[in-house]
């Protein structure tokens, strides 16, 4: 985890605001999360680490997007409009291919119960909103290995 | 006295009649408002003088000519139905038991009802009472013609075209109060007054003629009673068979005559009516006949030869210089014809558009797809048309006629073309047998030998019928001459008619029903009519709708479209609603059970008759199939057995209801405890998204440098969150406040439609982008409300503000629609858009429930609740009426508001 010593290197790295902590090197994050505010967050403190972020409303064309983007990790919001992230969640866990892509799951539903599905689904990680900025930066970092 | 007086005490007369009935659907139309029943028009007194229909101008003038020729032969056109309304009243109960029970609109929709629901036989009633009733509609007019005739002298006014004037008039009056509303059952109120007025105007006039003739030219009864010895003639011997015949074919009319049949059963209000007019009608009759016999003795004897008999209640007084009781005749006489008139088209437009139009309209919309227009308006439009087409041909006739006939020959050429009807109405009424086919040959043989030995020859040899074939018979057949079919030629011509119409008919009927298999449609409502006193009404729930299978569903939604369409929308979703309420469920849309379609068959069969009505239901559930519970209905052969089953199935009934409710009682409770734990739930994911928000900006500013620019955007984040934080906690406290009944209601006075232009201007802050075009009626909208005007204008601007949020029509329109209903007073607002999904319908008013997602509602889903909340504090509701063709909320609420009212109805334990 503690990879601090690494130098950022690329473009990517060079567009991070803050290339000192940057973890990122550029490596992409793709985020489904409904909420525009809390969307526009994440967005925020992950490039600042360095890292690309791909937002996107609902998870209609969510499987397509990782195929074709490859990120390094996915960050899904439980109460999606359409397609929930738990539905997406299975049908990555369903594809051999993408069986190893950490996955968070984010939910400002509280209960006990959510988080047991949300693991049985085949979260990395399940995180109940509002989060810290740090806990949410620290558990991508952990998940991706940067 | 000039002819120009006459007329304007004529048309004094008609405005007065006018007035009369406007006024009683006035009074009508108030009471119905208010819920209460009509007094004055259910009394007996009413119903037996609108009865008098009978007594045509006739039976006014054309008795006494009818006495002067032929003697006491005319007591017979007051004999049978006096012998019918005293001794065999059983049969008219009968017939008007079963005539209500089946919403039966017409003798034609009775006839096609009961040998299952055939329209076709519809027809043939229709068209035999079109061509029997057009004479005599014509003697009408000619009779009018002839009194003002009798006035004018030698003035040779055209008495032609006072009758076409004449004939105008009646079509105008019948039209405003004939055919106001489609409803049959509930009806005419204006135009039953109206006839009970004429009713009495010609009876005064005949006894104040009658008492003048007596006592002011004779000396008394014992005078007038040696003038009637003295001037009894060969003539006036009694004939036996005629007698016999007369009678029977008056107390036929009775029962068979279109009118008769209006006034009778379908005007009727209540059957024990029928009790007081068995003997108050024939009291009637027999006052009306009482001078008829004096007034042509004394005519014959005072008049100069050459006189017409059938004016002499005219004419008698006129000559004698009594000018007054001649007007007073004339204005009896006049009472007499439009009454006749009046009451003779209603029921034959009523069957013309029941049996050809709206059945050749359903023909084309089937091939021509979707339901379009209001068939309430092709109804009744029908029905104008109907009565004006009817007195056209009526004044027609009389033209072509040319009015030389007796007035009595007319008449009973009429009686003998509707007694057809009555082989098939007895068999309808007592033979479990009868057929349609037999109806149907019966009725055509009855009908073809009229026109051929009566009808056509009526008009004079070599008009219609050649003369050729009157002396030698049709194609030189010998026994198929008209007036002596079979060779039988000794009788006279009417009685000749009578028997072998009749004796055909009813052979024919006999023969057919015998020989032919009757549907199961017909075998289950032959036991309805059959039975109708044995089954009790309410048990009685086997008509013939087949219970839904889960496969084929009928839609309920479109069965409201088609009912409002036909009833009217008010009319339609209360009674929608009530049937659902019966059930036990809430809202507009009760399941579609067989006992829901009969009700509904019943209720559409008073507007457009029996065959109609079952087609158009069968259209939409998709079969008009008797269940195998009906017939079994019909097989169970005693009443007594069908009487008891339909006690325990009215038990059973009974139960399932029960059942159904605690089901549907359980359903909620269990409902009500997930909701609360999903309430939780929701609340805690309402507060925790935009703390979100906040909590990640609010680090994101406290522990980076930033620029500037983005420092003003996420507080401007931050700031917008918290709002919508407080927001939905006060959302959440309004709510909870509502629940509880603790609101403290503001009650102040305003203009609804202030209020409205209100809401409207406040909610245009929503997309205010968008075009939405708002249509109102501001004229229905002055009305002074006390109430919580406040909180009533919150919800105006929740409906206004989600239909421009969620209309998706291209062009959006809102319409506004207030109606006032008694205490109360119901905004629409319907929208042009796709409208709310059905299975979402249910849900809408639940807390939390949105149509789309999250962000793009903008709010918490709190808005309808709110809503719902806030009408039940304002002693009101709100609801959504489906199959409006968008999205249509009615918010109902008492007009004035009572300050310190305890907390309504309370339907749900609150959260």
């Amino acid at each position: 985890m503690a990879q601090n010593d690494c130098a950022p290197r690329g473009a990517a790295a060079d567009r991070a605001e803050a290339p000192g902590t940057g973890h990122g090197r550029g490596r992409l994050v793709l985020v489904l999360e409904d909420e525009p505010n809390i969307s526009e967050a994440i967005r925020f403190i992950l490039h600042r680490d360095g890292w690309d972020v791909l937002s996107r409303g609902d998870g209609h064309d969510a499987l397509d997007l990782i195929e074709s983007k490859a990120p390094a990790l996915a960050i899904l919001d439980v109460m999606l409009p359409g397609r929930s992230g738990l539905d997406v969640l299975q049908a990555i866990r369903a594809r051999p291919a993408l069986a190893g892509l950490p996955v968070i799951v984010l939910t400002a539903k509280g209960h006990a119960t959510d988080r047991e599905i949300a693991m049985r689904s085949g979260a990395s990680l399940y995180m109940a909103k509002p989060f810290a900025n740090a806990e949410l930066l620290a558990a991508v970092r952990q998940l991706v290995g940067a | 006295m000039s002819l120009n007086l006459l007329i304007l005490a004529a048309l004094f007369y008609v405005a007065f009649l006018f007035t009369i009935a406007w006024a009683a659907e006035r009074r009508a139309e108030m009471a119905r408002v208010q819920g209460r029943p009509f007094r004055l028009l259910r009394s007996p007194l009413v119903y037996t003088l609108s009865l008098s229909v009978y007594c045509t101008a006739w039976t006014f003038y054309g008795a006494v000519g009818y006495a002067a020729r032929s003697g006491l032969e005319f007591a017979t056109i007051y004999l049978g139905p006096t012998l019918v309304f005293v001794g065999w009243w059983w049969l008219l109960r009968k017939l008007v038991r079963v005539g209500k029970a089946h919403s039966v609109t017409s003798i034609a929709d009775m006839i096609s009802s009961r040998y299952g629901k055939s329209n076709a036989l519809g027809v043939i009633v229709t068209l035999l009472a079109m061509a029997a009733t057009t004479p005599y509609i014509a003697l009408q007019l000619q009779s009018i013609a002839l009194s003002f005739e009798a006035f004018a002298g030698d003035d040779s006014m055209a008495a032609r075209q006072l009758a076409l004037w004449v004939a105008a008039g009646l079509a105008v009056f019948t039209i405003l109060f004939g055919t106001r509303n489609l409803d049959a059952k509930e009806q005419h109120h204006g135009v039953v007054i109206a006839i009970a007025v004429e009713a009495v105007v010609k009876l005064v006039a005949l006894l104040a003629v009658g008492t003048f003739v007596v006592w002011g030219l004779a000396d008394g009864p014992a005078d007038v009673l040696t003038r009637i010895e003295a001037a009894s003639r060969v003539e006036w011997t009694i004939q036996p068979g005629r007698w016999l015949g007369l009678t029977l074919l008056a107390g036929i009319a009775i029962a068979t005559l279109p009118r008769m049949f209006q006034v009778l059963v379908v005007e009727n209000a209540d059957e024990r009516h029928l009790a007081v007019a068995s003997w108050a009608f024939p009291l009637y009759l027999i006052l009306m006949s009482l001078f008829v016999l004096p007034i042509a003795v004394m005519g014959l004897e005072l008049m100069p030869e050459g006189k017409n008999p059938d004016m002499f209640v005219l004419s008698l007084p006129l000559a004698m210089g009594r000018e007054d009781l001649a007007l007073l005749a004339f204005l009896g006489g006049f009472s007499a014809a439009t009454s006749m008139v009046i009451i003779a088209s209603i029921a034959l437009s009523t069957m013309v558009s029941n049996h050809i139009v709206v059945p050749l309209w359903l023909r084309h919309r089937a091939r021509g797809g979707r339901m379009q227009g209001d068939v309430r308006g092709l109804v009744l439009n029908s029905r104008r048309f109907a009565i004006g087409i009817i007195l056209t041909l009526g004044y027609l006739y009389y033209a072509v006629s040319g009015g030389g006939a007796a007035l009595a020959a007319i008449g009973l050429i009429a009686f003998v073309g509707m007694a057809q009807v009555l082989p098939v109405l007895i068999g309808a009424l007592y033979w479990r047998g009868a057929t349609r086919v037999g109806a149907a040959a019966g009725l055509v043989t009855g009908a073809l030998v009229w026109l051929y030995a009566l009808f056509l020859p009526s008009f004079g040899p070599d008009v219609l019928v050649p003369a050729r074939v009157m002396a030698e018979g049709a194609f030189g057949i010998s026994w198929l001459r008209p007036h002596a079919l079979f060779g039988v030629g000794t009788l006279d011509p009417l009685l000749h008619a009578l028997f072998w119409s009749l004796g055909l008919n009813a052979t024919a009927f006999l023969a057919g029903s015998l020989l032919s298999f009757p549907g199961p449609m017909e075998r289950l409502q032959g036991a309805q009519f059959v039975n109708a006193f044995a089954l009790s009404q309410d048990g009685d729930a086997t008509r013939g709708w087949m219970p839904p299978q889960s496969r084929i569903e009928p839609e309920a939604e479109d069965l409201l479209a088609m009912a409002q369409r036909i009833m009217g929308a008010t009319e339609a979703q209360s009674f929608f609603q009530a049937e659902a309420a019966e059930q036990g469920k809430q809202g507009y849309l009760p399941d579609p059970t067989p006992a829901f379609l009969d009700k509904l068959e019943l209720k559409l069969a008073s507007s457009v008759g029996t065959a109609t009505a079952h087609a158009m239901i069968a259209q939409i559930t998709g079969g008009a199939i008797v269940s195998v519970e009906a017939l079994m209905a019909v097989a169970s052969e005693t009443a007594q057995i069908m009487e008891h089953s339909a006690q325990l199935e009215a038990k059973s009934e009974e139960l399932a209801r029960t059942a159904r409710q605690l089901r549907e009682a359980n359903e909620l409770l269990q409902k009500l405890s997930i909701q609360k734990d999903s309430f939780l739930s929701q609340i805690s994911h309402e507060l925790r998204t935009p703390m979100t928000s906040i909590r990640a900006f609010s680090e994101i500013l406290m522990d980076d440098e930033i620029t500037g620019e983005e420092q003003t955007k996420y507080a401007r984040i931050i700031h917008d969150e918290s709002i919508r934080l407080t927001r939905l906690l006060d959302d959440l406290l309004d709510l909870s406040v509502l629940e509880h009944g603790q609101v403290n209601l503001d009650i102040g006075q305003a203009n609804l439609s202030e209020l409205i232009d209100k809401s409207i201007t406040a909610s245009n802050s929503v997309l205010p982008q968008r075009d939405f075009r708002i249509l109102r009626h501001p004229a229905d909208e002055q009305i002074a409300l006390s109430t919580d005007t406040g909180r009533l204008t919150q919800v105006f601007i929740n409906v206004l503000s989600n239909a421009r949020k969620y209309c998706d029509a291209e062009a959006p329109v809102m319409r506004i629609t207030v109606r006032r209903r008694g205490p109360k007073v119901s905004v629409d607002f319907i929208d042009n858009g796709s409208g709310i999904p059905k299975k979402s319908q249910a849900l809408i008013f639940e807390k939390f429930w949105r149509l789309t997602d999250t962000h793009k509602a903008g709010g918490a889903g709190l808005g309808l609740a709110i809503c719902r909340e806030i009408m039940v504090n304002l002693g009101g509701d709100i609801t959504y009426v489906p199959g409006q063709g968008g999205a249509a909320f009615r918010v109902t609420f008492p007009i004035v508001l009572a300050p310190a009212r305890p907390r309504g109805d309370v339907r749900e334990p609150a959260e």
